[in-house]
């Protein structure tokens, strides 16, 4: 059942068209990862998925029971100022509070899934601790967490990656992919291909003026995927296939 | 000491004072930390100006068209603040002088007795019998709008990106913080003045920061660093006489802040030494 469905999309910011005539479905329990060259519109396409920012034309549309605070989001970007005064546990729980209408206090089986989803993540070792004095990867990690605590049935992960180093990277994506495989929805903007192929179900690869959709299957045989895999498909339909094997050229 | 219970304006002030000191505290923390410091500068020009025209206009307690008028002005100010096409500090600037004119304007050319220094820094006296009771509920209005929204409000001014993008709604939240700091503003005003209100705003939470590294306790230190210079100026001003009361209380604020500051510097260079 699609959980999220994009017909005829075409969104940008400040009169600048980013993409338009963008045809993509989710349904629950997909992982699909966003990929493409910088300024393909990986992010706007984020922000349009979350309202963020409003489409020129066509639509993205929540069904299946989906609804804006079913999800949770990890931006790309941190605006936030480096010096705010709060601490680990209460940036984690303002995770919960798209679910409340009047939010006084937290419930104790909401701390309880906070606790939970800290030591998951890994940062409940320091979640007495202000977030102003952790390190990027550390704050990264706290963001998440504070993301799993709004997702119920979706995940947005922008560029998740990009502060951490390859040890943490690893353990982000085992993370992810468990939360997957429980049912939860996840799309991912990343740069990161090799990872892509090997941990998601579906792949929008976006550039300048075109995009695929499909199976990750299907995209590691379409002209898209071909040109930046250097991997040799063992599979019968690559056989005739002529490997150029290039990297990323982007 | 306890002379000052025996005049009822010094009672009226010290109740009003002390809801008026917990309003800012708490406003304060989040306006600093959303940026939005100018906003209360400004706000309270606006509000001047709106009690120099109920001043000439004869109405019997200027809250009535100074309210209405500071929180439409609160709501403006918070757009243009969002929409960032538009030079918010430039625009913040010109409202406020403007307002300011206004209300200096009005006043003289009417040639009414208005006393225009009482407006602009403020005075014990200026809390009258019909005020207080509206002053009162209306701090105390604010004062649980917040408690009630707090979390969200703590949500909304962390990170409103994703409070939105998770299905908050933001722009609520934003308007119930400018119609709050809008009522903090106009009965603060009068007892601190045009000119200091802001001070009262900015300072507790500034104050606070300097030592507090979450945000409840940011909060909880604000309110008791307010409220404390509050009380300290009103007496002070009581017991030495012709001493204006905001500039007392901003006086007390100036001084805790350099005190939490010495004492964060303190704290930096001993945690630099264990290192």
């Amino acid at each position: 059942m699609a959980l999220l469905k994009a017909t005829d999309l075409k969104i940008g910011y400040s009169n600048n068209v980013v993409f338009e005539n963008l045809n993509f479905t989710v349904n629950a329990g997909d992982y699909l990862c966003v990929v493409g060259e910088n300024g393909s519109g990986k992010t706007t396409l984020i922000k349009g998925i979350l309202g963020l920012l409003q489409p020129y034309n066509g639509q993205v549309e929540y069904s299946d029971g989906l609804s804006r605070n079913h999800i949770g989001y990890l931006s790309q970007q941190q605006k936030l100022s480096k010096d705010f005064p709060a601490s680990v546990s209460e940036i984690v729980m303002s995770g919960f509070l798209n679910n409340r209408i009047i939010a006084f206090n937290y419930t104790k089986q909401e701390r309880n899934e906070a606790m939970r989803i800290m030591q998951r993540t890994g940062v409940d070792s320091f979640r007495k601790k202000s977030f102003s004095e952790l390190s990027g990867g550390q704050q990264q990690r706290v963001l998440l967490a504070r993301a799993l605590c709004a997702a119920k049935k979706l995940i947005l992960l922008d560029e998740p990656t990009s502060a951490l180093d390859p040890l943490a990277t690893a353990e982000f994506y085992s993370v992810v992919k468990a939360l997957n495989k429980e049912g939860m929805a996840v799309i991912m903007v990343s740069h990161d291909i090799t990872s892509a192929v090997r941990n998601a179900s579906h792949i929008l690869h976006l550039s300048s003026d075109s995009y695929f959709f499909g199976t990750t299957h299907e995209y590691m045989h379409s002209s898209f995927g071909s040109r930046l895999l250097i991997s040799d498909c063992p599979c019968d339909a690559c056989a005739h296939n002529t490997k150029r094997g290039g990297r990323e050229d982007a | 000491m306890l002379d000052i219970f025996r005049y009822p304006f010094m009672v009226n002030a010290l109740i009003v004072g002390i809801l008026i000191a917990v309003c800012c505290a708490l406003l304060g923390v989040v306006l600093v930390l959303k940026r939005y410091s100018m906003i209360g500068d400004g706000l309270s020009h606006v509000g001047f100006g709106a009690l120099s025209i109920a001043a000439v206009l004869n109405i019997s307690s200027p809250l009535y068209l100074s309210l209405p008028v500071v929180t439409l002005a609160a709501f403006f100010l918070l757009r243009i603040t969002e929409n960032s096409r538009i030079n918010a500090d430039a625009a913040i600037a010109v409202i406020s002088s403007s307002a300011l004119a206004i209300g200096v304007f009005v006043a003289s050319i009417n040639g009414t007795n208005i006393n225009l220094q009482q407006y602009m820094f403020g005075s014990i006296l200026s809390v009258g019998k019909s005020d207080i009771i509206i002053s009162v509920i209306l701090s105390v209005f604010v004062i649980a709008m917040y408690l009630l929204f707090y979390n969200k409000i703590f949500a909304v001014t962390f990170d409103e990106d994703f409070a939105k993008a998770t299905g908050l709604r933001t722009g609520f939240y934003n308007t119930v913080i400018s119609l709050l700091t809008a009522i903090t503003i106009v009965v603060g005003m009068r007892m601190l003045g045009t000119l200091l209100i802001s001070a009262m705003i900015i300072f507790p939470s500034l104050t606070s920061m300097r030592v507090c590294k979450r945000f409840i306790s940011v909060v909880i230190t604000s309110v008791l660093v307010s409220v404390f210079c509050v009380v300290s100026g009103l007496l002070t001003s009581f017991t030495v006489t012709d001493v204006p009361v905001g500039a007392t209380i901003v006086i007390f604020n100036l001084a805790v802040f350099l005190v939490f500051l010495l004492i964060s510097a303190i704290k930096n260079a001993a945690a630099k030494k264990n290192k």
